[in-house]
């Protein structure tokens, strides 16, 4: 298992307004590892998440404190374009999300706004790894002309993350990626984040202790806002250090 | 629990309670009734609206014709000139010599007015561009003038004493015989749509009013599309939510509610008197119709926008699409389709728009088809006004006439709007 840092982020609070959403989170997040966060509903942890690739900017009354690097960068560095940064550290939503547009466009998307094909052979090429990748190329092959909000639900989820892998990223953010999905969808993703983790850093929240256990090799809980354990995922679900953890995985409450 | 349950215990079939259902019954019925009455009331009317128009304007969309043989002898035209010949006496010759008994200044003068007199010009047009026909003897349908019109069509009535008649026995007397000779005819009237203006009603069409009405609406779309789109664009994606922009908002739909006249004021005091732009052109008419559109189309805009959901914004931000990239390319288009309904329900208002078009002179009496966007013109609204305003018995048809081409012109509009916005949607 790979153990460089590709994510550091120190002392983080995020404000809705007045209300404080994340006090004073600090986490590593390791390169070709996944990293599950969990935590009960409402604690802060799709908040922080959106803090990595600052799709909170997005969200006029949200304030951001504390420092967060990528490979040493800080992303709030006036240098840094949010843009750019997005495009590296890919997102993947709750609800299946593609763009009202053929199978083919919602992929090439990405790379056509970040000119990364010079020709539409170079487009062809990446459209098809992403989607081969994403495993979904052999359902989809004979209809990238049609629309992906035709496909069903995990074939969509599947076509985002294909979406969000075509602009190369460095990170995977997944927000709840299969809560909309039956077991044998979710199951097909679980399979790809694994794979996934060969390239990417995957950083995915769920509600779910056994997706968290099966596919993560890191697990953070999240309570109110606090990140209150970090470590790796046996130890996390077999030996907790803190007794709200212990409390929560075993389903005592959340 | 079960001390609750028994105190809560019910009768559900006690004669009160049912006498409750059976109430609660009849008021659902009333209500039905009364929203089934409203309807109806509506359709009524609507059907008498559009059923008086016709009825009324059926008249118009008929025009009686007589057919006369003018001699073009060169006594009365000069080859070398022939735009100077006197076509006035080639026009009462036609007609005198069919009645060869009518003498005398008065009865010929009554005789003359037979035929609409308009027809020497369009006699004089047909000369000029053909000087071969001069010596020849043409046959021509032309229009009658609007009394024998009317008598045609029967709006006049010949049971009425003939003092109170517009025409009296001997000129009732005329057409009668025209009639029996079959030289009356009442073909389609092109006329109303391919003609200027005219005092003379049988000679008056819509041609300079749809000419008008077209170029002020092609000015007002290409002010009001895009400007209302970016202002709504701006408003909802870009501009901070502050004090200043919440005024903003308030005015926008407040504007939506002010009364067209007071546009027309505006459009007179800036456009006219400071920008010194040419009064009655539907340059100036389609900017004053932009001010009113734009606001519909800025709330339509801001509507549409909106109702595009947010994930499709998150989508297109999570790889890394830059604002002006979500706006282009997924925003707009998934919200086109209710800015072109709102877009062309506000063109349609403007089309029908009177008072602020008025204001700016739009109501001037033009008998010539507008040929630019600075010309001046009427527009449809305007020249119903006029028509409306006018005495002659032929503008009464003529007026019911255009305002059925005016709903025409709505009716497909509206259509479009249905069409566009089906078309675009299917496309996703």
């Amino acid at each position: 298992m790979a153990t460089a840092t590709k994510i550091r982020a120190q002392g983080v609070d995020v404000f809705y307004g007045e209300t404080q959403a994340i006090r004073n989170v600090s986490i590593d997040i390791l390169a070709n590892a996944v990293t599950a966060f969990i935590g009960p509903s409402g604690c802060g942890k799709s908040t922080f998440l959106r803090c990595l690739n600052r799709m909170n900017d997005t969200i006029d009354i949200c304030r951001v404190k504390g420092e967060i690097t990528l490979d040493g960068q800080d992303i709030h560095a006036r240098e840094v374009d949010p843009v750019q940064l997005r495009a590296r550290v890919g997102m993947v939503f709750q609800k299946p999300n593609p763009f009202p547009k053929s199978i083919y466009d919602n992929v090439a998307y990405g790379p056509r706004i970040h000119g990364l094909a010079a020709t539409k052979a170079d487009l062809d090429g990446i459209v098809e790894g992403s989607l081969r990748r994403a495993a979904i190329w052999n359902e989809v092959k004979d209809r990238l002309a049609e629309p992906g909000t035709g496909l069903s639900g995990g074939q969509q989820q599947r076509l985002c993350i294909a979406r969000a892998i075509a602009t190369a990223p460095e990170v995977l953010l997944m927000d709840e990626p299969c809560s909309a999905l039956d077991p044998i969808a979710t199951a097909q993703i679980e399979e790809l984040i694994d794979e996934l983790r060969e390239s990417y850093s995957v950083v995915i929240v769920t509600h779910s202790m056994q997706q968290a256990a099966r596919v993560s090799q890191k697990t953070a809980f999240f309570h109110l806002g606090s990140m209150l354990e970090y470590g790796d995922t046996a130890k996390v679900f077999t030996n907790p250090d803190h007794e709200k953890t212990q409390a929560y995985i075993t389903g005592r409450f959340g | 629990m079960s001390e609750t349950a028994i105190a809560h215990s019910v009768d559900w079939n006690e004669p009160a309670r049912l006498r409750g259902i059976a109430r609660r019954h009849r008021r659902d019925l009333r209500l039905k009734a009364i929203g089934a009455g409203a309807l109806g009331l509506a359709a009524l009317m609507l059907l008498i609206l559009v059923g008086s128009l016709v009825y009324n304007g059926a008249l118009a969309f008929q025009q009686t014709h007589v057919t006369l043989e003018f001699e073009i002898s060169a006594d009365h035209v000069d080859p070398a000139k022939p735009e100077a010949g006197n076509y006035r006496a080639i026009t009462r010759d036609a007609v005198f010599r069919l009645f060869p008994d009518v003498t005398g200044r008065t009865q010929q003068r009554d005789l003359a007015n037979l035929i609409s007199n308009g027809v020497q010009y369009d006699l004089r047009d047909r000369v000029v561009a053909d000087p071969s026909l001069i010596g020849s003897t043409l046959t021509l349908d032309v229009l009658v003038s609007d009394p024998y019109d009317q008598l045609a069509k029967g709006a006049i009535d010949r049971a009425t004493p003939a003092e109170n008649r517009r025409l009296g026995d001997a000129e009732i007397a005329w057409f009668d015989r025209l009639d029996a000779e079959g030289r009356i005819s009442k073909p389609l009237n092109l006329g109303l749509i391919l003609n200027a203006d005219s005092r003379f009603p049988e000679q008056a069409g819509l041609a300079g009013a749809l000419w008008g009405s077209f170029y002020a609406l092609m000015v007002c779309f290409l002010l009001s599309f895009p400007i209302g789109i970016a202002a709504a664009v701006y408003l909802e994606e870009f501009a901070p939510k502050n004090r200043l922009t919440d005024l903003i908002e308030i005015n926008i739909n407040n504007l939506a509610a002010v009364p067209s006249v007071v546009f027309g004021l505006l459009a007179l005091a800036v456009f006219l008197g400071w920008f010194g732009l040419p009064r009655s052109s539907p340059l100036v008419g389609g900017m004053t119709l932009a001010l009113m559109t734009l606001p519909t189309i800025i709330i339509a805009t801001r509507a549409a926008v909106k109702a595009v959901p947010p994930s499709i914004r998150e989508a297109a931000l999570g790889v890394g699409a830059s604002k002006h990239q979500v706006v282009l390319d997924h925003v707009l288009p998934l919200a086109m389709p209710g800015i072109l309904t709102g877009t062309i329900i506000g063109m349609a208002q403007a089309l029908g728009e009177t008072a602020p078009l008025l204001l700016i002179g739009m109501n001037a009496f033009i008998t010539q088809a507008p040929d630019s966007v600075m010309s001046p013109a009427t527009a449809l609204p305007t020249q119903i006004f006029i028509w409306a305003d006018s005495p002659e018995r032929g503008f009464v048809s003529r007026t019911s006439a255009a305002i059925c081409v005016l709903l025409v012109f709505l009716i497909a509009m509206n259509s479009l709007a249905v069409l566009l916005r089906k078309r675009f949607e299917r496309r996703w």
